[in-house]
């Protein structure tokens, strides 16, 4: 599983107040674990803020588009005095390679954290071969 | 009043601070004066602090996290939030990325003065800690006359 489009920052045209009024949105890049066992990929990512319902997972063709949205509750009129978070837009893609049963594709959302499990095809996964005597 | 706001220095985690902000200004990555308690990009959790006339609201970007391991603690104006994150690594698995935080955390940040600790309310979540403190009574400005 490879990482496509690993730039920080995403220029979009649509969606938040900023892109309307034309100005380059900051998307944040959730960060992640991935790993490989013998049946599939894990993946988990870090998306704070983010509910099921803001939370869209793509996959077309070779393709996995994770996207979320951080719905953060803020009192009328705050003025900022820190921010180490400058956007609510999560995003981050990768490209699936072959053997993945993209069409059992498994993934929840718990606290923020992202886990998605890919199954690798029945025929490709690793099988023990008894040794007859 | 004062040595309770300093004398938090001392422990392994601001001497590794200090390094960190020692080796920026001597690779001269930022040419800007930081702030005495900003901390370098990536920290975890990030923190957002906004402002109204009535009350200050903390956001901490700590998904995955047990809220019952959390302590957070407000002295004077000096807010303090630790606990810890668990993501281990799985030993009988192969990782291509290992990017997401785990182990114990302590942030510390410099709230307005007229904070109240006594009026805190913190609630976890989507993996999001607010804590939201509401502000003294705006003192009245005071005439002071010249005799």
């Amino acid at each position: 599983m490879a990482e496509t489009n690993t730039e920080r920052k995403d220029v979009k045209q649509t969606g938040s107040p900023a892109a309307q009024r034309g100005e380059p949105e900051v998307v944040l890049r959730p960060p992640v674990d991935i790993y490989e066992d013998a049946d599939g990929i894990m993946l988990m990512a870090d998306m704070p803020g983010v509910s099921r319902e803001r939370l869209t997972i793509e996959v077309d063709k070779d393709m996995l588009v994770l996207e979320g949205d951080a719905r953060i509750a803020m009192s009328e009129g705050m003025e900022a005095l820190h921010a180490d978070v400058h956007s609510t837009r999560y995003r981050r893609s990768f490209t699936l390679s072959g053997e993945l049963e993209t069409g059992q594709i498994d993934a929840s959302l718990r606290d923020g954290v992202l886990s998605i499990r890919i199954p690798k095809r029945a025929e490709v996964r690793p099988r023990r071969i008894e040794v007859r005597t | 009043m004062f040595a309770d706001l300093t004398n938090y220095g001392g422990s392994l985690f601001d001497e590794f601070r200090r390094l960190q902000d020692e080796m920026e200004g001597f690779y001269g990555r930022w040419p800007m004066p930081s702030g005495i308690r900003s901390v370098a990009r990536g920290t975890y959790p990030p923190i957002n602090i906004g402002a109204t006339p009535e009350q200050v609201d903390v956001y901490l970007f700590a998904s995955g996290l047990d809220p019952k391991t959390l302590d957070i603690s407000l002295q004077q104006n000096l807010l303090t939030v630790s606990g810890e994150r668990q993501a281990p690594v799985r030993e009988e698995v192969n990782y291509y990325r290992k990017e997401r935080f785990d182990g114990p955390f302590r942030r510390l940040v410099t709230l307005p003065d007229d904070v109240d600790p006594d009026r805190v309310e913190a609630n976890y979540r989507d993996g999001v800690l607010e804590i939201h403190i509401k502000r003294r009574e705006a003192t009245r400005p005071r005439q002071i006359e010249v005799k």
